[in-house]
């Protein structure tokens, strides 16, 4: 059997953030929040239908400003946060372009800022019937974001992104700021949130700033990793401090990190030396492993939530690879199976690369992109179905070979 | 005949001899077939005066028929003269004749008379001796008597001395053991043993008996005794062993003694070895080893082999055991051995080990002795194979290290690159030539080992070819790689000048130098391959790989630092308050000048490699296109927000008609490739530095102006400009995305701008 054709579904602007929308476990949903400095940014809800191969969408307005990052809250279908740019700018510019020059020295003289904030938003309840009525005037009247409240980053800076407790009850986040990891308490309503401790803060030569981070899924929740030029660290978030602390990860700025979902101490980390490495957090000075496979910075490393010898990576080179890391996974020998009961649905190129025993591969390389692929994510519904998007608006969504599959599975 | 023909020869006007001197002048010019009928002529014709056959009728006849009366009363006066002289000569032969024959006359008459004389004396000589035969009859007669008395006298006198030496010998004995002159006392001894015992039923003789057995006991114990002692050479040893064993003493024990007193005295020349072992050079020390062990030993081994013929495991086990010590010493000494600089002189050394040791296989056939010295040989052969690989490591890789400190030198002379690669392959290449001038050594006609099966096979193919040339380019290319990969993160610990050097040095090895080396050593070798050796081709294709791996990790590093520079410059900055560009920025004209001195830098290594055609004007034209294409259709929609998807179309349309650019990709071996590798990796880094920040309008009109000086001055680095205005189209285009206040700048003002500096 072929497998099917990859679904691509393009926006209208361009866009960095992708998320699934981790509490929905049933339907495939992905998040995709656009950004556009002269028009409303949106975020867009696409549903997708696995059996009919069809995308739905529905959008919703963004006001406060350009989308940077995007996460969905646990618990809560309808909660998500996102980090967006908030800047007056373009109201003064629109004025200047009528003014004349006294004007513009008014401008200059004003301090203009650009600033990344923070903020949870809540989806309004409507979204879900308003769409399925009218699927196709829905832009007509698209529905607004319901602001829960912001995490008021005023003492900690731009905010490069935030994270909800894995598997929590959606109403603990931190939020990476500049130099500071903040831990915020929601209320129980969820419009207000709280510092809940003293911040970790990053201290060191320079302006050090965190590009990313990830909070792990165990140890009950106690520890986070961050990213922040070519380091990567680990904090316990009892006490706010460093556990350790892996310099040099890459050779470059360390784009993004990933937690093996089922072996507590191996994460995955992606970067601008064009690599993948995946470290045992035990011992930092070697990496167990490190790919290198792309032709240009790694933005995106994502494990799969069930099978963790499957990892996605997005690159800049415009491609996203699906490899499939079985010596360092948590079911090392996968399972026997019978070569002839695959061989019938096994199909050109697919054929080769799982007839080979199990053992780390690249299984496949997606193209459809033509841009800068910032952003790859696993469906939280159904874990052989990924979501990737490109900066010039094009999300594709593809599935595992199904040979692979049922090598896995069988 | 014969004197006639003498004397009628110089007759000028005879006919006949005139002919013959002309036929001999025919003769002598070559006339065969004349001289031929003329010789023949000669013989039979009946006109030849002097031939045989001559007929005085005929003769007339043809003379008066064929001459003139002149020639005819000519003929005749020769003729008469010819006739005259001949008569004279025959009366003085007539003459001669006849006076010899009157004094053989006289001769006979005079011995007649001798004759009668000497038969008178030979009468009275015969009387004579028949008296002298009668006398000596008589005398015999009378004497027979007297000389058989003589005869019996002469035997009973034999006797009393033969009795006297026995009756002496107890004295002589203990004269003899006085003065030490064992041999002689038990040589007389000998002699008179069977005698005294076969009369030993005498009292007498008994007695002589005792007292010499007494005697010969003593000096068994002097013997003993100095034996015991030890301290006599190997020569008095044997002597002493000789006697004991001629005084019946018990082979098995003196054996054994004879081994242990050996042993004791080799053992002393081992001690005497083992303290020289780190004192002396190895020539010197072997030489000591093969003076004093070896020769001592083989003495041993001679003398036993005299003295005890049947005992020949014995000697075997000693043999052994001392020689194993002894090689281990050698091993020792050999170890020590590390210094590579001269090979002849352990060479030697092995040589003199080895032939030493001949000297024991012919003495005693059969024993392990040589080969196990051949194997330490081998051996020593081998460690010095390691030993010289791992000095042409070191030599390799501290050449690398004046490379790099001649990188890192201040100012570098044009063509510097190119004179230290060149120095650096030379120097290397020299180096392994002098190291297998060195192994060579090994393999000499005059070298007693070159000739076993080891030196001549594996020692040259798995040895020389793989041990140490193969291993050594393997090297090269290992720890070419290695630079990619250990110092390959941060970019900084190796100098990218070093790496595109080791590149070139590498490629170079894929092209020449490899099959250049191997063939200099098949040929110095004459390696017979019985086992399989590593290819050409292979160790080429390694080369290759790692001539490739490092070129690319160069462009990495040098695309890495421009990256580096223009990230920073697009992160510091804040391009929402900037003011109006006056000028390119700082950095630009940086990365213009870093760009113009890597190409200056690849140009002295690699050739220019192929571009694609370009208009001899090629920065002004295109980049007037592709500014207008921008301003009139990219950024029209900005300002008409009803259509926000045209803004992506055009470079969506240009995406989908190029190809897809690899950033990170190999790079071929050329110039234009390699610049084009960095180009593309600092300009994509610069579109992705561009797409996280937000511009303000002067900011979008800062990257306008800094990309079309990129434009004017890097189109001509690479193989295809499409690709830089495709990049720099980018970098424009997502900044202009990326602008609050989207109005560009006018073209011609970017052009004044530009021009400026």
């Amino acid at each position: 059997m072929e497998d099917d054709a990859p679904v691509i579904y393009g926006l209208e602007f361009q866009a960095r953030a992708l998320t699934a929308q981790t509490a929905e476990t049933d339907a495939i949903r992905f998040l995709v929040g656009t950004q556009s400095l002269k028009f409303e940014n949106q975020i867009h809800i696409i549903d997708f239908d696995d059996e009919n191969n069809i995308i739905n969408k529905n959008v919703l307005l963004h006001h406060a400003g350009e989308i940077w990052d995007i996460s969905a809250s646990p618990a809560d279908k309808g909660v998500l946060t996102t980090c967006y740019n908030k800047s007056e700018c373009p109201r003064v510019l629109a004025s200047i372009s009528l003014s004349d020059n006294f004007y513009i020295f008014d401008f200059i003289s004003s301090e203009s800022r650009v600033l990344t904030c923070a903020s949870v938003w809540r989806m309004p309840p409507e979204w879900e019937s308003g769409s399925h009525e009218s699927p196709d005037d829905s832009s007509n009247s698209p529905q607004t974001l319901e602001l829960l409240c912001h995490l008021d980053n005023m003492a900690h800076g731009n905010v490069a992104c935030v994270l909800w407790e894995p598997m929590g009850n959606g109403k603990r986040l931190i939020s990476l700021a500049d130099n500071h990891a903040v831990l915020w308490d929601l209320q129980e309503s969820s419009t207000k949130a709280t510092v809940r401790y003293s911040s970790a803060t990053l201290e060191g030569k320079g302006q050090l700033k965190f590009t990313s981070g990830k909070w792990s899924p165990h140890h009950n929740c106690t520890q986070l990793a961050t990213a922040n030029d070519t380091v990567i660290r680990g904090w316990d978030l009892r006490s706010m401090s460093q556990i350790y602390c892996i310099e040099n990860a890459h050779g470059q700025l360390v784009r993004d990190l990933d937690f093996n979902p089922n072996k507590q101490y191996y994460l995955a980390s992606c970067g601008d030396d064009c690599k993948v490495k995946f470290w045992d957090v035990r011992n930092v000075n070697e990496p167990v492993k490190s790919l290198e496979e792309h032709s240009h910075w790694v933005w995106s490393v994502r494990y799969n939530h069930s099978h963790d010898q499957l990892l996605l990576t997005a690159s800049s080179d415009s491609r996203v690879i699906l490899s499939n890391m079985v010596s360092i996974s948590s079911e090392p020998f996968g399972h026997l199976v019978d070569d002839d009961d695959l061989s019938d649905a096994e199909e050109g190129h697919q054929e080769e690369k799982s007839k080979e025993p199990l053992q780390d591969s690249i299984i496949a390389t997606y193209e459809e992109h033509e841009d800068s692929v910032y952003a790859v994510e696993w469906s939280s519904a159904d874990p052989w179905l990924f979501s990737s998007l490109s900066y010039d608006g094009r999300l594709v969504i593809n599935r595992v070979p199904r040979a692979l599959k049922y090598r896995i599975l069988l | 005949m014969d004197a006639d023909q003498g004397t009628a020869a110089p007759a000028d006007a005879d006919p006949a001899p005139k002919r013959r001197v002309h036929g001999m002048l025919k003769l002598y010019y070559g006339l065969n077939e004349e001289g031929k009928a003329l010789g023949q002529a000669e013989s039979l014709d009946p006109c030849d005066i002097n031939g045989p056959h001559f007929d005085p009728e005929l003769y007339l006849n043809k003379l008066r028929k064929e001459c003139s009366l002149g020639e005819l009363v000519d003929q005749e006066a020769c003729m008469v003269k010819q006739i005259r002289s001949l008569d004279s000569d025959m009366q003085t032969l007539v003459y001669e004749n006849y006076n010899k024959f009157i004094s053989a006359t006289d001769t006979i008459r005079k011995m007649k008379n001798d004759f009668k004389k000497m038969e008178d004396e030979m009468d009275c000589l015969s009387t004579n001796m028949a008296a002298i035969t009668e006398f000596s009859a008589r005398i015999s007669g009378t004497l027979q008597d007297q000389h058989a008395q003589i005869t019996k006298l002469s035997g009973v006198h034999t006797l009393l001395r033969k009795l006297q030496f026995l009756f002496e010998l107890p004295a002589r004995l203990n004269k003899c053991l006085e003065l030490q002159a064992y041999g002689q006392a038990v040589s007389a001894h000998r002699r008179a043993r069977c005698v005294l015992q076969q009369y030993s039923h005498m009292p007498s003789f008994r007695g002589i008996q005792d007292d010499c057995r007494a005697i010969m006991d003593q000096l068994a114990q002097q013997l003993r005794q100095k034996f015991r002692d030890g301290g006599s050479s190997a020569k008095d040893l044997s002597e002493c062993v000789e006697l004991l064993l001629q005084l019946d003493e018990p082979a098995e024990e003196l054996c054994d003694k004879f081994l242990s007193h050996a042993q004791a005295r080799l053992e002393a020349d081992l001690q005497g070895l083992e303290a020289e072992l780190s004192k002396t050079d190895i020539l010197e020390f072997i030489d000591r080893g093969c003076n004093e062990f070896v020769s001592n030993l083989c003495l041993v081994i001679a003398s036993y082999q005299e003295l005890f013929i049947n005992r020949l495991g014995k000697l075997h086990t000693f043999v052994n055991s001392l020689a194993a010590r002894y090689f281990s010493l050698v091993e020792r000494r050999i170890q020590e051995e590390k210094g590579v600089g001269d090979n002849s002189l352990l060479v030697r050394a092995l040589d003199r080990f080895h032939r030493r040791l001949q000297a024991v296989s012919k003495l005693l056939p059969g024993s392990a002795v040589p080969s196990q010295g051949t194997e330490i040989v081998v051996q020593a052969a081998r460690e010095r194979i390691r030993q010289y690989l791992s000095a042409l490591q070191t030599f390799y890789l501290d050449s690398l290290t004046d490379v790099r400190q001649a990188l890192a030198a201040p100012r570098l002379t044009v063509g510097g690159a190119a004179d230290l690669l060149s120095s650096l392959s030379t120097s290397i290449l020299n180096q392994i030539k002098s190291v297998l001038a060195s192994v060579h050594l090994f393999t000499a006609k005059d070298i007693t080992f070159s000739n076993k099966p080891y030196f001549k096979g594996e020692f040259c193919s798995q040895g020389v070819r793989e041990s140490l040339v193969v291993s050594f380019i393997k090297f090269v290319c290992q720890s070419s790689r290695q630079f990619c990969e250990s110092a390959g993160d941060r970019g900084g610990s190796t100098p990218p000048a070093l790496l595109l050097l080791l590149s070139r040095l590498c490629l170079d090895y894929e092209t020449s130098t490899i099959s250049y080396i191997l063939t200099l050593t098949d040929e110095q070798f004459l390696v017979q391959h019985h086992t399989p050796v590593t290819a050409v081709t292979v160790l080429c294709a390694e080369a290759r790989e790692a001539a490739q791996k490092l070129l690319n990790h160069y462009v990495k590093v040098q695309g890495l630092i421009i990256s580096q520079m223009l990230r920073k410059s697009v992160e510091t900055r804040d391009w929402v308050n900037t003011i109006e560009p006056r000028n390119v920025r700082a950095v630009m004209k940086r990365v213009v000048e870093d760009t113009t001195s890597i190409d200056v830098q690849v140009g002295l290594l690699y050739e220019e490699g192929v571009r694609k055609a370009h208009s001899s004007d090629s920065s002004k034209r295109t980049f007037s296109v592709y500014s207008s294409s921008r301003q009139q259709v990219r950024y029209a929609p900005s300002y008409t927000p009803s259509a926000p998807m045209d803004t992506n179309l055009l470079s969506n349309i240009h995406r989908l008609f190029s190809e897809r650019i690899d950033i990170f990709s190999p790079v071929e071996f050329n110039k234009v490739s390699v610049l084009t590798g960095i180009i593309k990796i600092s300009l994509k880094t610069f579109l992705e530095c561009v797409r996280l920040r937000t511009f303000g309008r002067y900011g979008l009109q800062q990257i306008q102006v800094d990309c079309h000086y990129l434009q004017m001055y890097l189109w001509r680095f690479v193989s295809d400009e499409n690709l830089v205005h495709f990049l720099l189209d980018e970098i424009v285009g997502s900044s202009a995305h990326r602008c609050l206040d989207p109005s560009p700048m006018e073209q011609s003002v970017i052009e004044v701008i530009c021009e400026r500096g």
